[in-house]
């Protein structure tokens, strides 16, 4: 599985185990946005740090699966871009200001209890 | 050295193994992990543009090594309709610096060297080379090894 999904309150985890192709990308987007409905989820962390590139198409599926997220009514936070990752990200002139990153899964856990009042 | 490998790019899943052998290769080239990094992605690239462009084409890595300097050379190929204006898809001129979206620019900024050959029905061409300059050490034990 190259994606793996788990539940913790009403947040949702999506770790990326290995190096993903275009339509594996944008069926996690799907997924995920499905989901933010269907469970009421209010926040969505993706972890990164198993990807050793994201390109621009990549870049971009990430910031538009947060900005779906954000439109079904929950924030979304990127775990663990590699530095040399990070790098090579600068070099495409995206807008990824939508983009929250954090270096480990607690800080993004911490992150999304200050964006998100629990109902 | 005549390392070559050649990776043929019919559909969004053949970027994958692209990407893997580009970083292979490079760090086989004594690249740093950054520098790796930074080729697999503009592989990435340019193989997304032939498959998002034209559908099919391939990409051949070769490993170069010159006295001084060593490289790696990516061609990607494509007989498509090739493209019309290459300035323009280069972002040359245009007030947003995009072009062709973003991979192509994008690539361009990763590597050293980078050149695009196209004309209409003639399909396109990419060839794009990062350089490392080899330090006095490693000159040294080649030196060594040869006597």
């Amino acid at each position: 599985m190259a994606v793996a999904i788990l539940r913790q309150g009403d947040y949702l985890i999506a770790s990326i185990r290995s190096d993903l192709t275009d339509g594996q990308l944008l069926a996690l987007r799907d997924d995920l946005s499905e989901r933010v409905g269907a469970q009421r989820i209010r926040g969505v962390i993706v972890d990164v740090r198993a990807l050793d590139v994201i390109d621009s198409f990549m870049a971009r599926s990430l910031s538009s699966i947060a900005q779906t997220a954000r439109l079904r009514g929950a924030e979304m936070v990127i775990v663990g871009i590699q530095p040399d990752v990070a790098i090579a990200m600068v070099q495409f002139d995206l807008n990824l200001e939508l983009l929250r990153a954090t270096l480990d899964l607690d800080e993004a856990l911490g992150l999304l209890d200050q964006l998100v009042t629990h109902g | 050295m005549t390392d070559e490998v050649r990776v043929p790019i019919n559909a969004d899943s053949d970027l994958v193994p692209a990407r893997a052998q580009g970083r292979a290769l490079a760090e086989g080239q004594g690249f740093s992990r950054t520098d790796a990094t930074l080729i697999a992605t503009a592989i990435s690239e340019v193989a997304r543009n032939i498959v998002v462009h034209v559908g099919r084409g391939e990409i051949v890595l070769r490993a170069l090594d010159e006295p001084s300097r060593c490289g790696l050379e990516v061609v990607a190929r494509d007989d498509g309709p090739g493209i019309r204006d290459v300035d323009a898809a280069l972002g040359h001129g245009s007030s947003t610096g995009r072009g062709l979206g973003l991979g192509l620019p994008g690539a361009r900024r990763l590597m050293d060297d980078f050149e695009v050959a196209s004309a209409p029905g003639r399909g396109t061409t990419v060839t794009m080379v990062k350089w490392r300059v080899r330090d006095e050490l490693e000159l040294m034990r080649e030196r060594r090894r040869r006597v």
